[in-house]
């Protein structure tokens, strides 16, 4: 019998689950079946092989923080092509944000994403509803009918928008708990931000772009987490991108508050210096820092104050980015130099671990979206076969225009990057091998 | 030269080469016939994506007086009501065979994205770009001018004869820049080229249009102007001019009235009195007369505000000849 | 002449150079009948050296010629028809005697005469700054070469060369010594002559 990549079994040989010792892993019937020294796993018949030569096995990666661009930007990327890249850069769930066109406020708009990714069957695609109709900040969206839909929404947020007013704010925060929600702020003071293009600082002031406060992040944060204390309810923070914000995080997380918080692999690496070339490529909201934001992000992704890694992939036209920084759009590709960064940034300086990545990039995201029974679990007998298998001793250069998102502005073009996501399970089947991503529909013969 | 986008890019020779340039390209100005022979069969393209009558006429007189051809080309738009791109542009522009593209634009950076995106071709084929004014960015004109003003007045007499102080730079020359630095791209063109001449630079303003960074700056900066005034008696004082739409925006207007701003920043009969007697007043225009300057001020026998207006000619004039009269290849001047 | 190194000739010394310019002075005020409306315009940089040794001698011959009003300096460059071809050059300043050049005899004095382009573009600069009752020139050195149909009036010596070769008038005022020295004449070619 041939094994297919919807039907086979496999056995992935001398692999490191979280890089830790070899075992050989055999996967079938969509679960991890057996997990065992090398040379010792019973085989099924039949079964495909994955020489691992000591590759890294993780838990498929979880994205909490995706722009699929679907329904009505589709010129820059689908859900189709987005969960495909999703699929190359090791991950097996994303959370597609809210605002597309229509925006995902009504659970027409949710189910209508979910079932695109269900047919797509790249990745578990789980959207993010809106909070507020229209992204307006206005007035709630029906956030219980889209938690209740087939998509089963969890996570709501306006992200590109700050629920900016303190009652409007509290009130999400407080009606999500009637079905395990949170609120993902996207956290943006808009008055202090009006017409910003990059961080305000030294470089901004210099080179005549119109700053981005720090304060303007951390003001929402410092005020939502104490909105969160006094509802008592969970927060999420996106991208933060500060010195300031890791710290008021810490304090929260010590005082007991219920919240967490995600960094971007390019925030964990880039700084404000790069838009003195005017390349609209490195515009993005929030601004890219300074290197000593940069450092305190590592720091707080170490230490646990910042609980996941999220791509905050935002693909975008090439008329969008190839024009003036002011009239360009905010946002870089992420889906596929995420592990990368984040093993260049955080495990081959020796901050972290592997297990450590497979927290803040699989285990973490997939619990604050309340998808933890289907992803991020151990590499054990039993679990779903969701899973990532990395070497981390490669190394590629990055071509936008060879990515497999449909868009192509990486802030990294050109640049070498450490690692490369071999093989990636959605339960079992194969939607990676080799590196390459591998149709759904299509027979694979290893 | 192979661009002018910004004084940031300009070492003091070149600075200085600049400003001789531009004395010689003045005294040809006071002749019968102004017009030299120098860039004829060149093509330069005055290319406005903001309104400024007085910047297009002056580089395009600056451009005709050296026999140049000039295209004027107006493309308005805005971030919010895009026209046509910028890149389209650049590439109708290269199409049409320009050897200078002197640019306006409301986005800082812009014109380093057409200096540098190719999309004005590349290596010897390659369009010169001059900034004439970006976004809250750079105007290297504007400050060459006022720094070729200041040495006419300030250097070039020192020594008794009326030389424009050709070949000197401005070092010692002590430079009070009031007013709304936040939003100046000609504050920022200054600071760094008269720096690089060796003056003397302080910037007054509410401390609501100064940038946060601003102390990274190569000058120092003040909030009184009485105090600067009298404190470093300025050998010249450039009054910036505050945009109308700054006092307004209610919650977040940079200073409570026009009436505050002109009592703490103006420039009157009394600070005029407190000046040193050679010291000359400046401003980029168009002024707002009563509000940042008083019509004593700028009418005062110590301002060169309409002088700066023909110098503007004689800059732009040696800005063009030292981008476009030698060789595309790269190198200083012989 | 395989030696690598670049021969130096030297055509005029110091004693030939003085002894050319007073000739030229003399031949100046014959052909003017007097130097009084003569006006010399000296084309940067060793044209105007070579214009103020004249304005002295001429002064020395009629005193009706006042140096002080007489003399002036031709910058070419934004003239010249070979600024795209060479790398950007420098400006110099053009200073005229105060009376203007309108209906003066204007001699102008360079260094060495060789294509005549130079003269070409201070002809044009001449034809912006006024009219003179005419123009004539006067160069220390005459190479040959020309390119164009412009000759001189007054020339101190004609030195017949080869394209090759770099001729290069030294003044004592500029360079610390007078000579005309010819540069990249082969020794053997020159000794066999």
């Amino acid at each position: 019998m041939t094994p297919t990549a919807t039907t086979g079994a496999w056995v992935l040989r001398s692999v490191r689950p979280l890089g830790g010792e070899p075992a050989d892993v055999v996967l079938a019937d969509g679960v991890v079946r057996q997990v065992a020294a090398p040379g010792t796993a019973s085989v099924p018949d039949g079964a495909a092989v994955v020489e691992g030569e000591g590759h890294v096995l993780l838990p498929g990666l979880v994205d909490l923080h995706t722009h699929l661009r679907e329904p009505g930007r589709e010129d820059a990327e689908t859900v189709l092509s987005g969960t495909r890249a999703a699929a190359a850069g090791g991950f097996t769930a994303v959370h597609a944000m809210a605002n597309t066109s229509p925006v995902a406020d009504t659970a027409g708009v949710v189910e209508q994403v979910w079932r695109l990714g269900q047919e797509a069957g790249w990745v578990d695609v789980h959207p993010v509803g809106a909070v507020t109709v229209g992204l307006d900040g206005e007035r709630l969206a029906e956030l219980g009918a889209m938690a209740d839909s087939k998509a089963r929404v969890r996570v709501f947020s306006d992200d590109g928008r700050c629920v900016h007013d303190p009652i409007l704010m509290r009130r999400a925060l407080e009606y999500v708990k009637a079905f395990d929600g949170v609120v993902a702020q996207h956290a943006q003071e808009p008055r202090l931000t009006e017409g910003a293009q990059m961080n305000e600082g030294v470089v901004s002031a210099e080179i005549g772009l119109a700053g981005w406060p720090a304060v303007a992040e951390e003001a929402i944060i410092a005020r939502d987490v104490l909105l969160a204390e006094h509802v008592g309810s969970r927060l999420h923070v996106c991208h933060l991108s500060t010195a300031g914000s890791v710290e008021i995080v810490r304090w929260a997380k010590a005082r007991g508050i219920d919240v967490t918080a995600e960094v971007t692999p390019h925030h964990l690496v880039l700084t404000d210096e790069l838009a003195r070339g005017y390349d609209p490529v490195f515009k993005v909201n929030p601004p890219l820092r300074t290197a000593k934001d940069v450092e305190a992000v590592r720091e707080g992704l170490a230490d646990g104050t910042i609980d996941i890694v999220a791509t905050d992939h935002a693909p975008h036209t090439r008329e969008d980015k190839d024009c003036e920084w002011g009239a360009a759009a905010f946002g870089m590709t992420g889906l596929e130099t995420a592990l990368s960064v984040v093993q260049q940034t955080m495990v081959d300086t020796g901050r972290m671990t592997w297990a450590d990545v497979a927290r803040v990039m699989s285990t973490n995201p997939a619990r604050i979206g309340r998808i933890d029974g289907a992803h991020g679990r151990p590499v054990e007998e039993g679990e779903p076969a969701n899973l990532v298998l990395v070497d981390p001793t490669a190394s590629r250069t990055v071509d936008g225009a060879a990515q497999v998102t449909a868009s192509s502005n990486t802030p990294f073009q050109g640049t070498q990057l450490p690692g490369r996501v071999v093989a990636t399970f959605l339960r079992g089947r194969a939607t990676v091998l080799d590196g390459v991503p591998v149709d759904p529909t299509s027979e694979v013969v290893a | 030269m192979k661009h002018l986008l910004s004084t940031q890019d300009l070492s003091k020779d070149e600075a200085v080469t600049v400003l001789d340039t531009a004395a010689q390209m003045a005294a040809t100005q006071s002749r019968e016939i102004k017009k030299l022979p120098t860039l004829r069969g060149r093509t330069v393209v005055n290319l406005f994506f903001e309104d400024s009558t007085r910047t297009r006429i002056s580089f395009e007189t600056a451009a005709k007086r050296l026999s140049a051809d000039v295209i004027n080309f107006s493309a308005k738009g805005s971030s919010v009501s895009k026209g046509e791109s910028l890149k389209d542009t650049a590439l109708t522009l290269h199409a049409m065979g320009a050897d200078a593209v002197v640019v306006r634009h409301w986005a800082s950076g812009a014109p380093h994205q057409l200096a540098y995106s190719g999309w004005l071709g590349g290596g010897d084929d390659h369009v010169a770009v001059l900034n004439a004014g970006d976004g809250t960015h750079q105007h290297p004109t504007q400050a060459l001018l006022d720094a070729f003003t200041m040495r006419r007045h300030l250097v070039g007499r020192v020594g008794g004869a009326p030389d424009d102080g050709v070949g000197s730079d401005l070092a010692g020359v002590k430079v009070a820049i009031v007013g709304d630095v936040l939003h100046s791209r000609v504050a920022r063109s200054n600071v760094h080229l008269l720096r690089t001449l060796g003056a003397d630079v302080e910037l007054v303003a509410p401390p609501t249009l100064l940038p946060v960074g601003v102390e990274t700056w190569p000058c120092t900066t003040s909030y009184d102007l009485d105090e600067t005034l009298a404190r470093r008696q300025p050998d010249a004082v450039m009054m910036l001019r505050v945009q109308r739409e700054r006092m307004s925006g209610g919650a977040g207007a940079f200073f409570p009235s026009p009436l505050e701003y002109t009592r703490r920043y103006g420039l009157d009969a009394r600070r005029l009195a407190m000046l040193p007697s050679h010291s000359i007043v400046m401003h980029p225009g168009p002024m707002n007369r009563g509000l940042e300057i008083s019509a004593e001020a700028a009418d005062s026998p110590g301002s060169v505000i309409v002088e700066q207006v023909a110098n503007g000619v004689a800059v732009r004039m040696a800005a063009l000849y030292l981008l476009l009269a030698g060789t595309s290849a790269e190198g200083s001047v012989q | 002449m395989s030696s690598g190194v670049p021969s130096l000739t030297t055509v005029l010394g110091a004693e030939e150079i003085q002894r050319a310019l007073t000739r030229i002075a003399h031949e100046v005020v014959e052909r003017s009948k007097g130097a009084a409306d003569v006006v010399l315009l000296g084309i940067p940089t060793r044209g105007v050296t070579l214009a103020h040794r004249l304005a002295e001698r001429l002064a020395a011959i009629d005193p009706a010629f006042d140096p002080a009003v007489a003399l002036g300096d031709l910058d070419v460059t934004m003239y010249r028809d070979d600024l795209r071809r060479n790398p950007t050059r420098a400006v110099g300043p053009t200073t005229l005697p105060p009376a203007g050049i309108d209906d003066k005899i204007v001699v102008l004095v360079d260094d060495v005469l060789y294509s005549g382009r130079t003269i070409r573009a201070a002809l044009d600069a001449i034809s912006d700054l006024g009219r003179p009752r005419a123009v004539r020139l006067a160069c220390l050195v005459d190479r040959g070469h020309r390119e164009l149909p412009i000759r001189p009036d007054f020339v101190g010596k004609n030195l017949p060369t080869s394209t090759e070769e770099r001729v290069s008038v030294r003044l004592h005022e500029v360079d610390g010594q007078d000579a005309v020295v010819i540069a990249g004449r082969g020794a053997d070619e020159g000794s066999a002559r």
